[in-house]
């Protein structure tokens, strides 16, 4: 009897969550790509493997799809410069500080996103002392920062650093301090200590993080809507635009699953490449 | 003058470090300066005059009442059934060791990896072609579920991996009855956990903006409220409501922190580890 119970009771812990994720997460993602798959007008799709469907949204869209992963690789990579060190020093440096930085990290959460991304357009409008920095240090040939490509990646950055930030300091912080010492003992500089013992270290945070800021900013299309131009929108502007405003569903489908597909390729890649499980959960004991 | 330059090159790290978090805080000050602003036309973008008049009128606008209610509801409810659910699978794929392990797994991360504007699109499509069900409340509420469940898991596990088993052993040495030991010993020692990805899961609803606009027919969320307010001018009554949430969120958290630091204390199932915020806990346990 309890043999039996035990073999049943983690089945019927997962039941109600993975119910609810199979149908409507896996079944929708399935549907998604009947419908890309499908040909006809609105009302009266019909599924023939209408294969099409892909050569046509890669070939009208290349653009803001290239743009998109541009975009946010750059995002990506600018985070990463920029959330290092502040991880760094809230692991190693802050003190009793620490709670209030950890705090100022995930502040931006708590106001809305929209509303945080409206408040850089204002901080980046033609009026604000901002784009006057800006202009003085020569960041802005064309006399505006607002509605260009840099806009939106500094929308990107800004909104998904703390997703960069808490990975790499929760694996900086997992660091034993006595290996930093032993390296300084065996006379390493600071540099090569940092190099050789805290960065390897770190690198399952880095992994997370990037994987995290990449992902999200790959698809979003809320900062080329409010920062960028027409010559900025990324994929997500046009899936959106597709589905939403001209109900084209098999182009919108299509363009979904392929930028799906593209970003799995990508971390899979860059998970095999780090060496990293990140993003899987650890084994039970 | 060398002196200077030593000083530099050892807070460099730290100097770096405060900008970033000056970078963070700017936005957040900018909106809460805006809602003291007395703006000319239907813009909220430049200075004007310095006014009380929108935090007095703050609830006064019909429409971005009922949206936030809405969000407010919808955040509720979507917070109590992922974290049940998420929880209980949590529990299943820490504590047990069976068949379909790392599929239970690989399904709890695929969503976490899945760019929102691509999920959104899915169940639109599944809502569409399946015809039960109609866009509304109905769809929202099933879509913030789904899409908060993964962070439920994650924050949860992390809580249970660091869970020293030989306590609930003890408990039930002394005679307690498994649903005993679960009540009086694990869930309060897991409890901070919980209240964690409950209160991610309640900030991942209430901000959802992307896949609620595909799947809210002509429900309107308070995000939507302020997407659609964008186009023709957004009352500043939006940016007092933004900061209102703001510190009613940061009460929230330091009540969090308060109980977890008092449950560690209560307990010491850790202690080597210092109390950390709740949310961080969370964010950690996605690495």
């Amino acid at each position: 009897m309890t043999a039996v119970r035990r073999r049943l009771s983690p089945y019927l812990l997962l039941g109600p969550g993975t119910i609810w994720l199979v149908f409507f997460f896996v079944v929708p993602l399935v549907y998604m790509v009947k419908l890309s798959l499908e040909s006809g007008l609105v009302g009266n799709l019909e599924f023939n493997w209408h294969w099409k469907n892909y050569s046509d949204a890669l070939s009208l869209y290349d653009t803001q799809f290239i743009r998109s992963l541009i975009y946010a690789g750059l995002a990506t990579l600018f985070a990463l410069v920029i959330a290092y060190p502040l991880a760094y020093t809230i692991a190693f440096k802050a003190g009793r500080w620490r709670n209030v930085l950890l705090f100022a990290v995930i502040a931006p959460f708590f106001t809305t996103y929209l509303i945080r991304t409206i408040a850089w357009e204002t901080i980046l409008s033609d009026q604000s002392p901002v784009t006057d920095v800006l202009k003085a240090m020569g960041l802005a040939p064309s006399g505006h920062v607002l509605a260009t490509g840099g806009a939106v990646i500094a929308g990107l950055t800004y909104n998904f650093l703390p997703f960069m930030i808490l990975p790499i300091y929760a694996s900086l912080e997992r660091i034993d301090e006595g290996l930093i010492e032993a390296a300084k003992d065996l006379y390493s500089s600071a540099t090569q200590s940092f190099l050789r013992v805290t960065l390897p270290l770190s690198a399952p945070g880095v992994v997370a993080g990037t994987l995290l800021t990449f992902i999200p900013a790959a698809g979003d299309y809320i900062n080329a809507q409010f920062l960028g131009s027409a010559d900025n929108q990324m994929i997500g502007n046009v899936i959106q635009a597709l589905y939403l405003k001209q109900s084209d569903y098999p182009a919108a489908a299509a363009l979904s699953f392929v930028l799906m597909a593209a970003i799995m390729v990508m971390v899979l890649l860059y998970i095999r490449f780090a060496g990293s499980e990140a993003l899987m959960g650890e084994e039970a004991r | 003058m060398a002196g200077s330059w030593k000083w530099l090159r050892e807070h460099a790290v730290n100097i770096v470090a405060g900008l970033v978090v000056l970078y963070l805080l700017i936005p957040i000050a900018v909106i809460f300066f805006f809602s003291f602003n007395d703006p000319a036309g239907k813009y909220n973008y430049t200075w004007v005059g310095f006014t009380f008049e929108h935090w007095r009128n703050a609830f006064g606008l019909p429409d971005l009442n009922s949206a936030l209610f809405t969000s407010l509801k919808l955040a509720g409810l979507a917070t109590l059934v992922s974290t049940v659910i998420g929880t209980l699978m949590a529990m299943a794929l820490v504590r047990y060791q069976f068949f379909g392990r790392r599929t239970a797994n690989f399904l709890i991360v695929i969503p976490m990896a899945t760019p929102e504007v691509v999920m959104g699109a899915a169940l639109l499509s599944f809502f569409l072609l399946v015809n039960t069900f109609s866009l509304g409340f109905e769809t929202l509420l099933i879509a913030h579920v789904m899409f908060c469940i993964s962070f439920v898991v994650v924050v949860v596990r992390s809580r249970l991996i660091g869970f020293d088993r030989h306590i609930e052993e003890a408990a039930k040495d002394l005679g307690a009855s498994p649903f005993e030991t679960f009540r009086l010993i694990t869930l309060p020692l897991i409890m901070p956990g919980i209240f964690g990805a409950a209160m991610l899961a309640f900030a991942l609803s209430i901000d959802d903006f992307v896949i609620s606009n595909f799947n809210s027919g002509t429900t309107v969320t308070f995000p939507l409220y302020i997407f659609g307010a964008a186009q023709r001018g957004i009352p500043v009554e939006v940016n007092v409501i933004a900061m209102i949430l703001f510190f009613f969120t940061v009460a929230t958290m330091g009540f969090a922190t308060w109980q977890q630091r008092r449950a560690e204390k209560m307990t010491s199932v850790r202690p080597e580890q210092e109390s950390t915020l709740a949310v961080p806990a969370g964010a950690s346990a996605a690495t």
